[in-house]
């Protein structure tokens, strides 16, 4: 069977991550929540060594962690205060914390890079359960929402005259976000998850007419960008989550480059 | 009947009184303007009425099932963010084309519909936010200072547009402004605000309300004449190029 190869598994897990931050990264694009989503993934380091000094499965601890960050910046950046620094201070001392905490686990040994950039290759049966779990879920509820969260991204007054709650829909994109966060650990890890989220989409936009285009097109460029990255690092022996960064981030370059000549011509 | 109704709000923001005891009415088919210096509490009287803010005494009253078409100050969307103008349309309820084109053609933008919202004009984004607002067959327009950034002329014409609207649509018009000399003269009732209603009534007697007078000078008086003044200069004004195109 198949998910008996590591590589096939690993396959599907980058796969599986990068379908589900696509369309996440476009919201987190469009609204300009590039720090909000580095805040949530690295106080995910955090929940990581929560999770193991309890016993506890990574995935549930990190999604536990990320969900309260999340939570948190996302209540914060409603009243005004100085939201960039402040999400700055969150982002950095949520990974400081995290790791130090790690490092008070003595009694279990762990690789503390795994964590940070992923691990794709030891990708479990169940590690690959709970990401497609996790990334169908997201799909599955931004596709739903698709259209609130659009009018809302817009204009929160424009929304709630058309009857959407602006609140909610923040609340389903901050709960998306921290189950993109959990399920990428093991991935990308905590330090790129936010490059998942940014590149695709950055990569998508020159090519994209319409949102739903962009959407689709992030996905491509983010599984194409798992699978390349995959294989690159097979074949050069470097590690693989920030292979699939990397890939993705040639992407993103060679479609800037094809925009700006498009600009050119035109 | 009246579509929206404030009874006695008065409306508390972080602890300092935004308004106070305000009362208004809209009804079928009235356009009533809310004028008022910055920090007069308009919008937030606004968003009151939408229900987007909650009262801390007082009532407001919306018909049952009232349809409420929305144009808000501006659209600040993400150059990251690629919607063609027939798109947005159909947010958050996706419609038709012919639907979508009628309504551009309503607000004289029929010829932008693939353009892309980031890209249009002030004026232009201001003709295809209300042209957004009118899809859904509102029976209430609410306006919030729909024509910030546009010239004079760009204004006015817009107002006269609202007009037209609400002749065709039959829909009662609800908007605020500091433009009170352009405005006034598209509007059946003035409300002037101040954190509470200083004066209310037909154009030219809020005009020449003291109260009015008090808030915003006397300088309204020849604006206005100006304003009159330039109906016979429209032609000349990009709007009417769009229209045509």
């Amino acid at each position: 069977m198949i998910l008996d190869s590591f590589l096939w598994r690993a396959g599907l897990a980058g796969v599986g991550v990068a379908m589900a931050a696509a369309p996440l990264g476009c919201f987190v694009v469009w609204r300009r929540m590039a720090y909000f989503g580095d805040a949530t993934a690295h106080a995910a380091i955090l929940g990581v060594a929560l999770a193991l000094s309890f016993n506890m499965p990574v995935f549930l601890g990190a999604l536990i962690i990320a969900l309260g960050m999340a939570s948190l910046v996302s209540s914060l950046s409603g009243r005004n205060v100085a939201v960039d620094t402040l999400l700055g201070v969150l982002a950095h001392s949520a990974l400081a914390i995290g790791i130090v905490a790690v490092s008070f686990l003595d009694n279990v040994r762990i690789d503390l890079m795994a964590f940070l950039f992923g691990d794709i290759l030891a990708v479990s049966r169940m590690d690959l359960l709970v990401i497609w779990g996790g990334a169908l879920a997201v799909v599955g509820l931004l596709s739903w929402r698709w259209s609130a969260l659009l009018t809302a991204t817009l204009n929160e007054d424009l929304a709630r005259a058309s009857g959407i709650d602006p609140v909610r829909e923040k609340l389903i994109l901050t709960l998306t976000l921290a189950v993109v966060v959990a399920v990428s650990i093991k991935v990308v890890g905590v330090l790129l998850i936010g490059a998942m989220l940014i590149v695709p989409p950055a990569a998508a936009r020159v090519f994209a007419k319409t949102p739903e285009q962009m959407a689709v097109f992030a996905g491509g460029v983010g599984m194409a960008s798992a699978l390349g990255g995959l294989a690159a690092s097979w074949h050069f022996d470097t590690p693989t989550g920030p292979t699939i960064v990397a890939v993705a981030a040639a992407a993103f370059v060679l479609s800037t480059i094809v925009g700006l000549g498009r600009q050119v011509r035109a | 009947m009246s579509l929206i109704e404030a009874k006695g709000v008065t409306v508390r923001l972080g602890g300092s009184v935004i308004l106070a005891n305000v009362s208004l009415s809209l009804s079928e088919r009235e356009i009533v303007t809310i004028v008022g210096p910055n920090g007069s509490g308009k919008s937030t009287l606004l968003k009151t009425l939408l229900g987007a803010v909650v009262p801390s005494k007082g009532r407001v009253t919306r018909m049952d099932g009232l349809r409420v078409g929305y144009v808000p100050q501006t659209l600040h969307i993400d150059p990251t963010l690629p919607l063609p103008v027939l798109r947005f349309l159909g947010l958050p309820k996706r419609v038709s084309r012919d639907v979508a084109l009628r309504a551009l053609e309503r607000t004289g933008v029929a010829s932008l519909t693939d353009r892309q919202v980031a890209d249009l004009s002030g004026g232009q984004m201001q003709r295809v936010l209300l042209a957004r607002a009118i899809i859904d067959d509102p029976q209430v327009l609410v306006l919030d200072e729909p024509t910030q950034g546009l010239d004079q002329p760009g204004s006015a014409e817009f107002y006269r547009l609202i007009e037209t609207l609400r002749e065709d649509l039959g829909c009662g018009v609800l908007m605020v402004s500091h433009e009170l000399h352009v405005v006034m003269a598209a509007s059946d009732r003035v409300i002037c605000l101040n954190g509470h209603v200083c004066c209310e009534g037909a154009p030219e007697h809020v005009a020449t309300a003291p109260e009015y007078r008090a808030l915003f000078g006397t300088g309204t008086q020849g604006a206005l004449a100006l304003y009159r003044h330039e109906h016979n200069h429209s032609h000349d004004h990009d709007h009417a190029h769009e229209a045509a195109e």
